[in-house]
C-alpha cells in the first residue's frame, strides 16, 4: 500500500541550519562590537588620565627667581600607576631644549601653537607607548618660552584589560551561542511538530476511516489540511458510489435470477432427455452461484455499512451459535454432515447482532460447503483469559498450500476450491466483523491433515 | 659548615675595590662557594649589609647547594649607577631605595618574574612582575636613654622638635640624620616625609639649628648613638638598630606615632642577569622566608612581615610602590628639594 515517497531535504534541519547561521552571525557581532568598544573605552580612559597627569605637570610650571620651574606633582605620576605593568616615561623642553626627563623619549611634531593635548603610539624602549604632549606659553621678562610636556604611558596593561575583556566576551559571545543553538533547535522542532502530528493522525487511521481531519492546525497548513479534506471526501463520494453501485447491481440481479431458477427447476422437471436435464442441472448451478455471489455482495455492502457505525450491544454468543448451527442443520442433512456443538455456558460479548450472526453463519457454510458426505463438522467455544474462542473444525479438504491470509482479500478464492460455488467474499466478511470487533480471526490445517480449523475470537464482556 | 657548601669568607674591607671593567664603587664582597663540582653563579648586588643578609643566603643554598654566591654591597645610587649606565651582569639587585628599584623596572632594565611564590605577596608587595618586597622596615628616631634621661621620650616628631628646641645646648652637635646628598634610602625617607607632613621641614630647620651631624648610612649613626657622641638620630632604620644586640640598653628605637614611614626592601632581577632561573630561584626564596604564612625553617634576619600594616597600626605609612616614586628622582625636582633641604639643614 505504502509507496515511495520522494523527499527532499527536512524543513526541520533546513530551520536549524539557518536559525545557527543566524545565531553564529550575530555572536560574531555581538564579539567585535563589544571587543572594539572595549577597546575604545580603555584607549579613552588612558588619554583621559595622560591627559590630566600632562595639565597638572603644565599647571606646575612658573617663574621663580626670574627662572623657569617645573615642579612635577607626586600625584602626576602615580595616578598612572592604577594600571597593571605600565611604565610611564615623560619629558621636559624649554624653548625646544631638553630639560628634565627622558633625553631620548620621542618629540611629537606639534603645530606651533598646540594648546590641546596631542596624542600619538609609539614604540619607545622597546615598548608600544601612548605619548601625549602639549605646550604652554611662559614669559621671562620681555622673552617668550614655550614649556612642551611630553608624558608617555607603555599600554601593555591597556592590552592586558582588553585580552582579559575579550576572553571573557568570547566565553559570553559562546555562551550565548550555545542557548541560541538549544532555542532553535527547539523552534524547529516546535514548528515541525503540527506537521508530524498531522501524519501521525492521518496514518494512525483505519482503511475506513474517511473522516475529514477536524484538528486544529496551524494557519499555514491550512490550505494542506483543507485540499485533504477535500480529498479524502471525494474518496469517500467515490468509494461510496461504488459500494452502491455493486449494492444496486446484486439487489438487481437477484430477483430476476429467483425468478429464472424458479422456471429453470419447473423445465426440469418437465424434460426427460438426459442431456437436457444436464444442462439444466447446469444452469441451475449457475444461477445458485450468482445469486449466492449477489447475496454476499449485498452482505458484505451491509456489513461494511454496519462496521462503519458499529452498534454495541450485550449478546449471549453461545445463543446465537446454536441458534445459527440450528439454521444449518437442513443444509446440513442434505450432505449427511453432522454438525457438532458443544453446549456451553452463556459467553457473554459486546457487539452488533446481525454482523455476528453473519460472521458465524459464513463460517457454518463454508464448514457444511468444503465438508465431504457423511463427515462431521465441529463447533467449539471456549475460554482463554478475556477471550472467548469460537472454532469451526471440518474434515474437508483444508486451506490451500499457498499463503492463506490472502484467503480474507476480497474476490480471492483457495486455489484448490475451483469445483464448489463460492464468490470469495465469505472471509472477508468475517474478517471486517471480527476486526470491528476488536477480535482476531486465524485458521489452519488441522494437525491430523484432514480439514479446516478456522477460529474468532472476541473479548468477554 | 655541616653542609656541602665551603663558605670562603673573601671580605674585603677596602672602602673602594677598584676592580678592571666598571666604575662603580663595592663597598663590601663576599663569596658563598659551593663545593658542587660545577657550580652555577649567582651574583648579588645589594645595599644590605653582609651580616645581615648572611643567613638568607645560607638557606638559600642549603635548598641549593649546587649554587655559588658572589655578593657585592654597594650604595644605592652605586646600584643605580652600575645597572642603568654600565650594565653590570648582576643576576639580582636587592635595594632598600625603593624608588630607584622602581625606575629600573620602569626603564626596562629588570626582567619580569611570575611563580607560585610571588602569587603570596599582596599587591602593595610588588610592582607587577618586576620588583619584590620581602621586608618591611619602618625609619625611626634612635635616641641615647642617658641623654634623654632628663627629658622623658619623644613619642612624636613634635616631642622631638619640642625637647630639641628647648634644650640647644644640650644637644648641638649631637643631632644626626642622613646626608640626602650621598644616600639613596635617605633621600627617599626624606622626600616621603616631606609628602606626608609639613612636620618634616620644621624638624629640618630645628637640626639645622642644632648643627646636625650627616651620615651616610644608618649603621654609622647607631654606632655614634650608642657610643654617645650623638644624643639623637633621625630617620634610622628600624631593622639595623634593633640588629644591634651591643646597644641595646644604651639606645632607644623610637617608631614616631604621628607617622612612620615603612621602607620595603625590595630585588628585582636585571636584564643583564647571566642565570636568570637560579635568580628566580632566589627572588623566590627570598619571597617565601618573608610571606610564607608558615613557619619557614628559614633564619628570617628582618623584622617580621605584618600583611595588614594599616589595620594593625594607623600611624604606619608603607611607601607604595608606584611611578609616584619617579617624581622626586626627576632632576630638576630633586635638585630643588636638595636645594630646600640644604637651606634647612646647612643655615646658610
Amino acid at each position: 500500500m505504502s509507496g515511495f515517497v520522494k523527499s527532499k531535504s527536512s524543513i526541520r534541519r533546513r530551520l536549524t541550519i539557518q536559525l545557527l547561521c543566524g545565531a553564529t552571525i550575530l555572536t560574531i557581532c555581538l564579539v567585535l562590537i563589544v571587543r572594539s568598544f572595549a577597546q575604545q573605552l580603555a584607549e579613552q580612559s588612558q588619554d583621559n588620565i595622560l591627559a590630566a597627569s600632562l595639565t597638572s605637570i603644565l599647571d606646575s610650571a612658573s617663574i621663580q627667581e626670574g627662572q623657569i620651574a617645573v615642579d612635577i606633582p607626586y600625584s602626576a605620576f602615580s595616578m598612572l600607576s592604577n594600571l597593571a605593568d605600565d611604565r610611564v616615561f615623560y619629558r621636559i623642553d624649554l624653548n625646544d631644549e631638553f630639560l628634565t626627563g627622558y633625553a631620548d623619549l620621542p618629540r611629537h611634531s606639534l603645530s606651533a601653537n598646540s594648546n590641546e593635548p596631542f596624542f600619538v603610539t609609539g614604540p619607545y624602549r622597546g615598548f608600544d607607548i601612548r605619548s601625549v604632549a602639549a605646550t604652554r606659553k611662559l614669559a621671562l621678562g620681555e622673552q617668550p618660552i614655550d614649556v612642551l610636556v611630553i608624558i608617555a604611558q607603555s599600554r601593555n596593561g591597556m592590552q592586558e584589560t582588553l585580552s582579559e575583556i575579550s576572553h571573557k566576551v568570547i566565553l559570553f559571545g559562546s555562551g550565548f551561542f550555545v542557548l541560541s543553538a538549544i532555542i532553535a533547535l527547539f523552534a524547529a522542532q516546535s514548528t515541525v511538530e503540527p506537521l508530524t502530528r498531522l501524519a501521525a493522525s492521518v496514518a494512525r487511521r483505519g482503511p475506513q476511516d474517511l473522516r475529514p481531519v477536524i484538528a486544529r492546525v496551524p494557519e499555514e497548513m491550512a490550505p494542506l489540511v483543507q485540499s485533504l479534506n477535500q480529498f479524502i471526501e471525494r474518496l469517500g463520494t467515490s468509494l461510496k458510489r461504488s459500494e452502491d453501485f455493486i449494492t444496486e447491481a446484486a439487489h438487481r440481479v437477484r430477483t430476476p435470477l429467483a425468478t429464472v431458477r424458479a422456471q429453470a427447476e419447473i423445465t426440469l422437471r418437465r424434460v426427460d432427455k438426459d442431456e437436457n436435464r444436464q444442462a439444466l442441472r447446469e444452469i441451475i448451478r449457475a444461477i445458485d452461484d450468482s445469486s449466492r455471489a449477489a447475496r454476499q455482495l449485498l452482505d458484505h455492502a451491509m456489513v461494511t455499512l454496519r462496521t462503519d457505525h458499529l452498534e454495541r450491544h450485550q449478546i449471549d454468543l453461545t445463543g446465537l451459535v446454536r441458534e445459527s448451527v440450528a439454521r444449518v442443520q437442513a443444509v446440513a442433512n442434505l450432505k449427511d454432515i453432522t454438525v457438532i456443538f458443544e453446549n456451553t455456558a452463556p459467553s457473554p460479548i459486546q457487539g452488533d447482532v446481525i454482523l455476528i450472526q453473519n460472521a458465524v453463519q459464513n463460517l457454518l457454510d463454508n464448514a457444511i460447503k468444503y465438508s465431504p458426505p457423511d463427515s462431521q463438522v465441529e463447533v467449539q467455544l471456549g475460554r482463554k483469559g478475556p477471550w472467548v474462542i469460537l472454532t469451526f473444525q471440518d474434515q474437508g479438504r483444508g486451506l490451500p498450500d499457498s499463503d492463506a491470509t490472502l484467503l480474507t482479500e476480497r474476490f480471492v478464492r483457495g486455489d484448490n476450491v475451483a469445483d464448489t460455488v463460492g464468490s470469495g467474499l465469505g472471509l472477508t466478511i468475517v474478517e471486517e466483523v471480527v476486526r470491528a470487533h476488536g477480535g482476531t480471526l486465524s485458521f489452519e490445517n488441522n494437525p491430523d491433515g484432514v480439514g479446516a480449523c478456522v477460529s474468532i475470537s472476541f473479548l468477554l464482556s | 659548615m655541616r653542609f656541602n657548601i665551603f663558605s670562603a669568607l673573601l671580605t674585603l674591607l677596602s672602602v673602594s675595590l677598584a676592580t678592571p671593567g666598571h666604575s662603580f664603587d663595592i663597598e663590601h664582597q663576599q663569596n658563598f662557594v659551593s663545593r658542587a663540582s660545577k657550580p652555577e653563579v649567582l651574583r648579588i648586588l645589594s645595599t644590605a649589609d653582609i651580616d645581615l643578609f648572611t643567613p638568607m643566603i645560607l638557606s638559600f643554598q642549603r635548598q641549593n647547594p649546587e649554587v655559588t654566591v658572589n655578593y657585592d654591597v654597594v650604595s644605592s645610587t652605586e646600584l643605580m649607577r652600575a645597572l642603568q649606565d654600565e650594565q653590570a651582569p648582576y643576576d639580582i639587585a636587592v635595594s632598600s631605595a625603593m624608588d630607584l628599584q622602581i625606575k629600573l623596572a620602569n626603564d626596562g632594565l629588570a626582567l619580569a618574574h611570575n611563580s607560585l611564590a610571588t602569587a603570596l605577596l599582596p599587591d602593595w608587595g610588588k610592582w607587577h612582575d618586576y620588583v619584590f618586597a620581602f621586608t618591611q622596615e619602618p625609619a625611626t628616631i634612635v635616641i641615647s636613654r642617658e641623654a634623654f634621661a632628663n627629658f622623658g621620650i619623644p613619642k612624636t616628631r613634635q616631642d622631638l622638635i619640642s625637647i630639641l628646641r628647648d634644650h640647644p645646648d644640650v644637644f648641638r652637635g649631637r643631632v644626626g640624620t642622613y646626608d640626602l646628598r650621598n644616600s639613596g634610602l635617605g633621600y627617599l625617607f626624606a622626600t616621603q616625609d616631606a609628602r606626608t607632613s609639613e612636620v618634616f621641614w620644621r624638624l629640618a630647620e630645628v637640626l639645622g639649628n642644632l648643627d646636625v651631624q650627616l651620615y651616610c648610612c644608618s649603621g654609622a649613626m647607631i654606632d655614634d648613638v650608642s657610643r654617645g657622641k650623638i644624643a639623637m638620630a633621625y630617620n634610622v632604620l628600624g631593622s639595623y638598630a634593633m640588629a644591634r644586640e651591643d646597644a641595646k640598653d644604651k639606645i632607644q628605637i623610637i617608631a614616631p606615632r604621628d607617622f612612620t614611614t615603612v621602607m620595603m626592601r625590595t630585588a628585582l632581577i636585571p636584564t643583564t642577569s647571566q642565570n636568570p632561573k637560579v635568580a628566580a630561584k632566589f627572588v623566590d626564596h627570598l619571597i617565601v622566608s618573608a610571606w610564607s604564612a608558615e613557619e619557614t625553617s628559614v633564619a628570617y634576619p628582618f623584622p617580621a612581615i605584618n600583611r595588614n600594616p594599616a589595620a594593625s597600626d594607623t600611624s604606619l605609612r608603607p611607601i607604595r610602590m608606584g611611578p609616584g616614586l619617579l617624581v622626586y628622582l626627576d632632576g630638576l625636582k630633586k635638585r630643588r628639594f636638595l636645594t630646600e633641604w640644604q637651606n634647612a639643614i646647612l643655615q646658610r
